[in-house]
């Protein structure tokens, strides 16, 4: 151990005795790992934000979208042409195990009024499970109830955007608010959430039973979606496969008009983007600690071939290859180690200030940080070996020689 | 009591391409601890060859070699470093000191390889005790930039003392010093020899070989001569009778 301290004590001074070589050399180094740290935190600070957005959609939730890609010769993506019926929604709800609520869903935008003012806005058309599946909490008042569902009630839970727009410093439950000029009581409130996956403002929003939305707003006969919410995040697949199943034999000969997708899977799409982004920057980033490990290796056969005299005395009075060996590699691993430490320091320092400047959410995760000094020491092990085996092998009368 | 050195038909030959290069062809030689010897040979005469053998630095091609008891002619290069390292004290010629190192971290070096650990208190310790031998310990704290050819040179004979070894081994060690430090490095040795330590000494200047008590001189790989030394020059003298020269130059 002592031998170890008093080998590093060695190494520092040599490296202090080039300060310029010293520094220059470790850049690479630096500026490696800098990189891999500053491109870890931000796509780090992505994914975990994009993360946060699909958590928001609500618990275990699985959607029935209306539409296919082909959908008899037509092509299409989800929430195409409505093709989903209430049926279709009670089917799921009475036929498939594990599922814990089902709201069947109607989309729309119309202009509202209230309170003199009028504001355009989603208006859904959902099940009173809404809140449950999405958990959507209600700031005020409650949520409608199966009996509104039942009589075509008109009711209406509105979003914090709304309030904001038609009811400012009021409080609106009680109210009544004019949808294609039905009039709605207003019943709740709900939590802001703020936006979602797509940028969309998801407090935006005029919530009111599906029956009434087709029947009195929008007059339409099929449903857009099918929120469903399975029992557990285990049976989230399996779930998915029933209702498919259950939703493509209902449609005996008819080609399947619907795609269900699970959150897992919105969660893989969203993020993929910045998956990729953080695999290309890590590519960019390894190579530049590459490259910063040739410039050590290419400095440490300067350093050998100068201290050859330094090697032959040290020889001389009893040192083994081994112990030259040692040598040199705690110094290329010092030389690495350093540059690693100063590159995190840099990397957390510059994605802190990205952070600040653009306001993008940056989060440097504790395991890269040691994954990053780790293969910033590795780098110097690689890069130190063949000169310090190098060193090792020198013939100690040679050495003593050389001018 | 083991010899310090028993040489038996030691033989060195290089090949230099096609051609085999005999630098020593078979010595002979003898050294009893308490011994100051000293070799001599003109250039090209294998006494470097034959000082690199003897410093296990170099292995010979053949014949024995009993370093204080111990056959060292066939050790590995690991075994010859913990030779080096526990047995022999090195003096070179170009004095080769750590260069921007401070004269007691040099004098310490040969204790940074030993296998038994020594406290860094007790390296320094010693070292200053090495360094005071050779009446420089109030210049430990300087480096080889900042001391005089005979002082690095006194420093290079406190680190070859260091792990107290069986055989102190010189290579030209006056060769880059003024007759008058040469004299001061020499009343060293024989005081050094005086106290016990036996000294093996490679000169080609008969005048510092006259401080030495035995002559082996070498030619062409072999030993011709082999004898003692007479009428021996005493360091201490010789510096007086040196001074007052100097200052009878000065009278003129």
């Amino acid at each position: 151990m002592t031998r170890i301290f008093a080998t590093l004590r060695l190494a520092l001074r040599a490296l202090r005795r080039n300060k310029l070589r010293t520094v220059l050399t470790m850049l690479g180094i630096i500026i490696g790992v800098g990189s891999v740290i500053t491109a870890v935190s931000i796509t780090t600070g992505a994914t975990k934000q994009v993360e946060d957005r699909v958590a928001s959609l609500g618990q275990n939730v699985v959607t029935v979208f209306s539409g296919n890609f082909t959908s008899g010769g037509v092509r299409g993506g989800w929430g195409g042409a409505p093709t989903l019926t209430i049926e279709d929604a009670d089917a799921i709800r009475n036929q498939t195990t594990d599922v814990v609520a089902v709201s069947p869903e109607v989309r729309d935008r119309s202009q509202i009024l209230a309170n003199g003012q009028n504001w355009n806005t989603q208006v859904l058309g959902e099940g009173p499970d809404y809140p449950q599946i999405r958990s959507w909490k209600i700031q005020d008042g409650a949520m409608f109830t199966e009996q509104d569902v039942r009589s075509l009630g008109k009711v209406a839970v509105i979003g914090k955007t709304v309030v904001d727009q038609l009811y400012p410093g009021e409080d609106p439950v009680g109210e009544t608010l004019r949808i294609r000029d039905i009039p709605f009581k207003v019943v709740g409130v709900l939590e802001s959430k703020g936006f979602n996956l797509f940028g969309q403002d998801q407090d935006d929003v005029v919530i009111i039973p599906y029956t009434s939305h087709m029947r009195r707003v929008s007059k339409r006969t099929a449903l857009n979606s099918i929120l469903v919410q399975a029992s557990s995040t285990e049976r989230i697949t399996k779930v998915q496969e029933e209702i498919t199943n259950l939703l493509t034999d209902r449609r005996k000969n008819r080609e399947p008009d619907f795609t269900v997708r699970t959150q897992l899977e919105l969660a893989q799409m969203a993020t993929s983007t910045s998956k990729i982004m953080s695999v290309l920057l890590g590519a960019i980033a390894s190579v530049s600690l590459i490259v910063g490990g040739i410039g050590i290796m290419n400095i440490m056969l300067v350093s050998v071939t100068e201290r050859t005299r330094e090697i032959g005395i040290r020889m001389a009075v009893g040192a083994r290859g081994h112990d030259i060996l040692v040598q040199f590699l705690i110094e290329a691993v010092t030389l690495s180690a350093i540059g690693g430490l100063i590159g995190i320091g840099l990397g957390f320092g510059a994605s802190r200030i990205i952070a600040h400047a653009t306001g993008w959410p940056t989060f440097t995760p504790l395991w890269w940080v040691l994954v990053a000094s780790f293969s910033s020491a590795l780098v110097g092990v690689f890069s130190g070996f063949y000169p310090a085996w190098k060193a090792s092998k020198l013939d100690p009368i040679e050495a003593l020689r050389y001018e | 009591m083991n010899p310090v050195i028993h040489l038996d038909n030691i033989q060195k030959t290089y090949r230099s391409g096609e051609v085999d290069v005999r630098a020593v062809r078979g010595v002979d030689l003898t050294v009893q601890p308490g011994e100051f010897v000293s070799i001599m040979g003109a250039s090209g005469s294998g006494k470097s060859t034959l000082m690199n053998m003897l410093g296990c630095l170099d292995r010979p091609t053949g014949g024995t070699y009993r370093l204080d008891g111990v056959d060292v002619s066939r050790l590995n290069r690991d075994q010859l470093a913990d030779i080096r390292n526990l047995k022999i004290g090195f003096v070179f010629q170009g004095f080769n000191l750590l260069a921007r190192t401070a004269a007691v971290e040099n004098v310490e070096l040969p204790m940074l390889y030993q296998h038994a650990k020594i406290s860094s208190r007790e390296r320094r310790e010693r070292a200053l005790q090495s360094l005071e031998i050779v009446g420089l310990a109030q210049r430990a704290d300087h480096f080889p930039s900042q001391l005089s050819g005979g002082q690095q040179q006194r420093v290079a004979i406190a680190r070859s003392l260091i792990n107290r070894p069986a055989l102190l081994l010189a290579d030209e060690p006056t060769g880059n010093l003024d007759t008058q430090t040469s004299i001061e490095i020499m009343g060293i040795f024989q005081k050094l020899n005086e106290q016990g330590i036996t000294i093996l000494m490679v000169t080609h200047e008969l005048d510092i070989a006259q401080y030495t008590k035995r002559m082996v001189v070498l030619r062409d790989g072999l030993i011709v001569s082999d004898t003692a030394v007479v009428n021996r020059s005493n360091a201490e003298k010789e510096l007086a009778k040196l001074k007052s020269e100097q200052q009878a130059v000065q009278l003129h």
